[in-house]
């Protein structure tokens, strides 16, 4: 018979954890729903890889709604060349230990123009190295789906975000003419060029993701965690100085710091934050009495409000 | 400032401006339950989008840079008590701010120490009738509000009724605005009642009426005792910690295959979330529509092969014997089967300015199944007095009755029994637009003609009874079937005795 596969091979080694709160596990399981559901449903979907914490937990319920097969679609990396180093090392480990597919892209504008986030000012540098990069990445792939991380309490215009998420051919985005969801029934009919963003991680609060990679033992990048650090304060932010392209402006000065970051993205736009917490306790704990949002610290959505929705309608995650 | 609840919420300044938050509680406990899911149904005048960033606020789900952008974005306008305009918390598109208007279903979460909430903040004017359906498909409870200075209104009656439709069965009245009625207990208690009396017409029986200030964070989050000494009720949050999810655990197993995994030669295995029941090795289940019979070996999840898994766990089924399973299939209990058939009657929601036309072709998904149905509107629920009008077609918003046809067989169960097997959408093959919200309510007859629903039974009861079997899930179900005339003893057996005649 062929079903005759060894059980213990079925076991995972890592499983001796205590199993997960009704809670985690509710959110969990429509996770890995609409992970089995976009890739049955599409012909060729990608997962979208930042690297962040939220990328890690999609990741890891991407790895356990395909279980006991691999992961049946490529990660697509878009990389500005200004990412934490220790984002691209710890990316490279997983890829390896995971045995996944890795499909990296910089816009080649970027080296052809010299476009920095210093030089061209962060609203126009995200433009081009991230959501055109983004663009340009999901048209060569012609991929019909892409999952992305995002939460809906990230904000505002995140809230009203459909699970699956119609792009027409030049990937825009219409928040007044959303297709209707009801149910965990999802839509997923598109025409040649179209395509569907798909979040698996809607319903889930900052909250929710360190809890469970505090239950399931996720690996993430040590950024998280406060260390002493060299930073530079700059625009109100303090951002890491360990890069040698960052050039200190008259005035500023290095200095050592125990800092830590709630969210990864490129370095020179990414604040980080004082703080003591050297462990995901430390870290629940902080985020249970924090009294600012997480994306307080991201530079590119503060230009002005709805900016966010402005960068989503012209494709960006 | 007669609220302790804003008393002690925040530190304000003299200008008004709030300077700091209270240092939150201490480390939350792990939730013993799954996220509760409401909505909220009540119009910008009822004061919704202030009940829910009162509920975001004193929950502290709102954070310091979330509200400076809103103090900036409103201009410095604030309300009476200093606190910023929650309205511009809560809608997020730019066309909304502009507007003032909620034009589209937000998704809203806060939590206290007991458990997470999850809120669908709808629109409530009338022509928002789709959205409302939207955010309470997936609701365990509704919370409808009302101005306590108006009391009921005919959106009350929508709103209920649409809730009712989609499957919720626990209703809050919040009686809003009670500040206003100089906390009026007399006034509150006759609201309350006239509601009462709604639900028990749509067979909703659990109902809790609080009377509340929003604007005041009265009765939400904290008690209003210090206004209201005469309510000695829960909070709205109380009762929101303490209602129930809905489950569908108690029915039989369901799983529909999303994708069969075959990693290798030696495994297949099936990929669904249960939608109903549990299952565990040993079972004898059914495959439909070939309903070829098989035994279940194993549950495989990525953490261990488990013993037993119930409705809503995400799983891997492995099977005893080769059989022929793919995507759309639906693998269920030996003991207790689905329906399977070519025509359904449902309860539909148009959601489209197309409307719903007769005879056309759409495709209809429910949970991984997608196929071709003829639909055939019957009639239009008219929201204003509750009744059933006969209809060729269903214009956007409307509520009606459909027959479904379909080419090949369908499974389902009755949307009463579970709420996941029993919906569906309708997707237009033209636009390829989602353009109803569907639940199955029977299978109809193969025998074209002669339909089990012409015959008809003429019951006689005491009016308590009556009531009571009229309060019952199944007679609210298809409660505009039933012709109900209230008539004395007397009156009653000259009707019968003239049947039997």
């Amino acid at each position: 018979m062929p079903h005759t596969h060894p059980e213990t091979e079925l076991h995972n080694p890592q499983s001796t954890k205590p199993p997960l709160d009704p809670h985690l596990k509710a959110l969990e399981n429509e996770a890995i729903h609409i992970f089995r559901e976009v890739a049955a449903e599409f012909e060729r979907p990608v997962m979208l890889y930042s690297i962040g914490k939220d990328s890690s937990v999609l990741l890891h319920l991407a790895r356990k709604a395909f279980y006991p097969g691999r992961v049946p679609f490529p990660l697509l990396h878009v990389n500005t060349g200004w990412k934490f180093a220790e984002m691209i090392a710890f990316r490279d480990e997983i890829v390896k230990r995971y045995d996944l597919d890795l499909i990296e892209h910089v816009n080649p504008r970027g080296a052809a123009e010299s476009v920095t986030p210093f030089s061209h000012g962060s609203a126009l540098y995200t433009d081009i190295m991230k959501t055109e990069a983004l663009r340009q990445a999901l048209d060569a792939g012609q991929y019909d789906a892409a999952f992305g991380g995002a939460r809906r309490d990230e904000e505002a215009s995140r809230a009203k975000e459909r699970i699956y998420s119609f792009r027409t051919p030049d990937h825009r985005w219409d928040p007044r003419n959303q297709r209707p969801e009801l149910w965990n029934v999802y839509n997923g009919m598109v025409r040649k060029g179209e395509s569907v963003r798909a979040f698996p991680l809607s319903n889930w609060t900052e909250v929710d993701i360190w809890r469970y990679i505090q239950a399931e033992d996720i690996p993430i990048v040590p950024l998280y965690f406060a260390k002493k650090r060299p930073v530079v304060e700059r625009d109100g932010m303090m951002i890491l100085a360990e890069d040698q392209r960052l050039e200190l402006l008259p005035g500023e000065t290095k200095r050592d710091e125990v800092i830590r970051f709630r969210t990864l993205g490129c370095f020179p736009l990414t604040g980080a934050i004082r703080s003591d917490a050297t462990s995901l306790d430390d870290i629940i704990s902080e985020l249970e009495t924090a009294t600012v949002s997480e994306r307080q610290g991201r530079a590119i959505d503060r230009d002005q409000s709805g900016s966010m929705e402005k960068k989503k309608r012209e494709g960006y995650f | 400032m007669t609220a302790p609840a804003t008393a002690n919420a925040v530190q304000e300044d003299a200008a008004g401006h709030v300077l700091a938050f209270p240092a939150a509680d201490t480390a939350r406990a792990t939730r013993d339950s799954r996220p509760l899911r409401l909505i909220t149904c009540g119009s910008v005048d009822d004061g919704k989008s202030t009940l829910i960033g009162r509920l975001l606020w004193d929950t502290k789900a709102v954070k310091e840079d979330q509200a400076a952008t809103l103090r900036r974005d409103s201009n410095g306008k604030q309300n009476d008590l200093g606190l910023p305009d929650f309205a511009l918390l809560l809608d997020g598109l730019q066309a909304e701010r502009e507007q003032g208007i909620t034009i589209d279903v937000a998704y809203r979460y806060f939590s206290t120490d007991k458990r997470s909430f999850i809120v669908a903040d709808t629109p409530g004017h009338e022509q928002y009738t789709r959205n409302m359906a939207t955010g309470a498909s997936t609701a365990d409870l509704a919370v409808l509000l009302v101005d306590a200075r108006v009391g009921l209104l005919e959106q009350t009656r929508r709103h209920a009724t649409i809730a009712t439709l989609m499957g919720i069965k626990q209703f809050v009245l919040a009686v809003n605005k009670i500040d206003l009625t100089d906390y009026d207990r007399a006034r509150f208690e006759q609201i309350s009642h006239e509601f009462r009396e709604l639900a028990l017409s749509l067979g909703v029986r659990q109902v809790t009426a609080i009377p509340l200030s929003a604007l005041k964070g009265e009765n939400v989050v904290y008690d209003g005792r210090a206004s209201m000494p005469w309510y000695d009720g829960p909070t709205l949050v109380e009762v929101l910690e303490l209602a129930t999810t809905r489950s569908a655990q108690t029915v039989g197993f369901r799983l529909p295959v999303q994708r069969v995994s075959r990693p290798g030669e030696s495994f297949r295995g099936y990929q669904g979330t249960v939608a109903g029941g549990s299952v565990k090795p040993g079972d004898s289940v059914v495959i439909l529509p070939s309903g070829m019979v098989a035994n279940v070996t194993k549950i495989v999840t990525f953490d261990l092969v488990r013993n037993a898994a119930v409705a809503g766990d995400a799983i891997t089924l492995v099977l005893d014997r080769q059989v022929d399973v793919s995507r759309g299939d639906m693998i269920v209990a030996i003991d207790s089967q689905p329906l399977t058939g070519l025509a359904f009657d449902a309860h539909i929601v148009a959601l489209q300015p197309d409307g719903i036309q007769p005879g056309k072709r759409y495709w209809l998904k429910s949970g991984s199944r997608r196929q071709r149905v003829q639909v055939q509107p019957a009639s239009q629920l008219d929201l204003q007095t509750g009744k059933w009008e006969h209809a060729e077609q269903l214009s956007m918003n409307a509520i009606g009755k459909i027959h479904l046809v379909f080419d090949e067989q369908a499974i389902f169960d009755p949307y009463e029994q579970n709420r996941t097997t029993g919906a569906f959408i309708l997707i237009d093959p033209d636009t390829n637009n989602t353009v109803a919200g569907g639940m199955i309510t029977a299978k109809r007859s193969a025998l074209g003609g002669i339909h089990t629903e012409d015959a008809r039974v003429i019951l006689s009861l005491p009016a308590d009874l009556a009531d009571q079997l009229m309060a019952t899930e199944l007679f609210a179900g298809r409660r505009e079937d039933a012709e109900v005339r209230r008539v004395s003893a007397g009156k009653a057996s000259e009707i019968i005795d003239t049947i039997d005649g």
